[in-house]
């Protein structure tokens, strides 16, 4: 329903505009989707919140073998602390000897905590009509709870440090059938893809924040909540390479190097987009 | 006192500059590790999906300087692109604008949910415009507006976009373009039906 709603507007405004440049046009467009995106943002209106809801009751339930809960699970700032938690991931785990990000991280506990068989976890990564997913659900949870924060990337580990060399290294490395690496299309200032206007990723700036500042974010035309690990999955598919594993260690370099760049961006989540 | 200010002044600028955010240095990092992350996130895909995780020289070697090449380098892979260009046998370039206009238009093929069975399409307008009646066009290259009117639809032109779309880096070190013939996206007859969509004095591009 919202995403008839939306696509109508953009409809709309489409056929207004059709008269004008199609930069203006993408203005007027880009305009009034913002301003939809504005009145929908708040948790009454915006379905994303459903999964924070949901998150939260699976943050507290008892399962696996060891049928307990996730509430002792350390994301970084303290067994159970969640207020601030997601604004610093990825970063290094001492008791896995790894720097992980949120969805890593979560997998690790409800592995080492619960004796949870994640197998099933990783089946319903991705949810789709009629199959929810535990990952998104929790994701949406915890890092609604750095709203209003800062993003703060931790670089003082030396694996820290070299995670986000990785991601950077990953960011700039062409291949696959079309040639791509994520710099192909976030470099540059000012560029589209057909009428979609492209972020800088690769430099500080309030591009990057803006970007990874409202991640995870409710996906209209998807009705998901999709995660990071979700966001990059979907960037190999576009540029033609295989389909990229869920959890893997450059998904985690790149988060943190995008994070990098979008230090002090402050976290609004679940965001609504497109 | 005017230089106690001065000197204060750029010591608490020095503070600035050393309490900003921590941030990783663009350090080379060792490729091996970098190939291990990617075979990391890659390597449970099908045997005939591994040949594209592994990068040519090409590929290595934009990666490696940013798409900046040093002048040695742009020479070697001009030089190198070039010799894998295959000119079509019959020594002609241009098919039909209609079925061009259809390939320029597709995104389709080359993801792995994507039917390897169906036409890909060249995406062009995701980055080119290319005629006055499509708006939705994106601005990643240049505009290719009246591209052959331009060149007076000399035949020599026509042989070089030919082999600008067969392989961009043949002529652009390091061009954002894929190498959409190299690649093997496109097919001959594809190209050539490319090549008239921009020659072609009825095509809508020349419009």
């Amino acid at each position: 329903m919202i995403g008839k709603m939306i696509a109508g507007i953009v409809t709309a405004f489409t056929i207004m505009a059709a008269g004008l440049p199609a930069f203006a046009q993408q203005d007027e467009t880009e305009k009034e989707i913002e301003r939809y995106r504005a009145m929908i943002s708040d948790p009454f209106s915006n379905p994303g919140f459903l999964f924070v809801d949901r998150g939260e009751a699976l943050w507290k339930q008892a399962r696996g073998e060891k049928n307990v809960s996730l509430e002792t699970c350390d994301l970084g700032e303290g067994p159970g602390k969640l207020e601030g938690a997601y604004a610093k991931l990825p970063r290094y785990f001492a008791d896995a000897d790894q720097v992980m990000d949120l969805e890593q991280r979560l997998l690790w506990c409800m592995e080492k905590i619960q004796a949870l068989d994640t197998k099933d976890i990783v089946k319903r990564k991705f949810g789709r009509p009629g199959v929810t997913s535990d990952m998104q659900d929790l994701v949406a949870f915890i890092a609604n709870k750095s709203n209003d924060m800062k993003i703060a990337p931790q670089l003082s580990h030396p694996k820290e440090q070299a995670m986000a060399a990785l991601g950077e290294a990953l960011f700039y490395r062409r291949g696959g059938q079309w040639d791509f690496s994520c710099a192909t299309c976030h470099e540059a200032t000012g560029q589209r893809i057909r009428l979609q206007a492209l972020p800088v990723l690769s430099k500080p700036g309030p591009a990057a924040q803006a970007t990874m500042a409202t991640w995870p974010t409710y996906r209209v035309s998807q009705s998901q909540v999709r995660t990071m690990q979700h966001r990059l999955w979907d960037c190999y598919w576009q540029m033609r390479w295989p389909d990229a594993k869920y959890g893997a260690e450059a998904i985690t370099a790149l988060t943190a190097y995008l994070m990098q760049n979008a230090a002090g961006g402050e976290i609004q989540v679940p965001s609504i987009k497109r | 006192m005017r230089t106690t200010l001065k000197a204060a002044g750029i010591a608490a600028l020095g503070a600035l500059v050393l309490a900003g955010p921590a941030r990783a240095q663009s350090t080379k990092v060792d490729p091996a590790v970098v190939e291990a992350a990617v075979k990391g996130m890659f390597g449970h895909a099908p045997a005939e999906w591994q040949e594209r995780i592994v990068q040519d020289e090409t590929q290595k070697a934009c990666s490696l300087n940013r798409n900046q090449p040093p002048a040695d380098i742009a020479n070697a892979i001009t030089a190198r692109e070039t010799k894998n260009v295959v000119l079509p046998a019959d020594g002609k370039f241009l098919g039909d604008w209609k079925s061009g206009e259809k390939i320029a238009q597709s995104g389709y093929g080359g993801r792995h949910t994507d039917d390897p069975k169906r036409e890909l399409g060249g995406n062009c307008y995701a980055c080119h415009q290319l005629s006055k009646t499509e708006l939705s066009f994106g601005t990643m290259g240049p505009s290719l507006l009246e591209y052959g009117k331009i060149r007076k639809y000399a035949l020599e032109d026509a042989k070089a976009a030919y082999i600008k779309i067969y392989n961009a880096q043949a002529v652009f070190p390091c061009s954002n373009m894929p190498r959409l013939g190299h690649n093997k996206h496109l097919n001959e007859q594809q190209i050539k039906d490319l090549v008239a969509l921009l020659f072609d004095p009825e095509s809508p591009v020349n419009k």
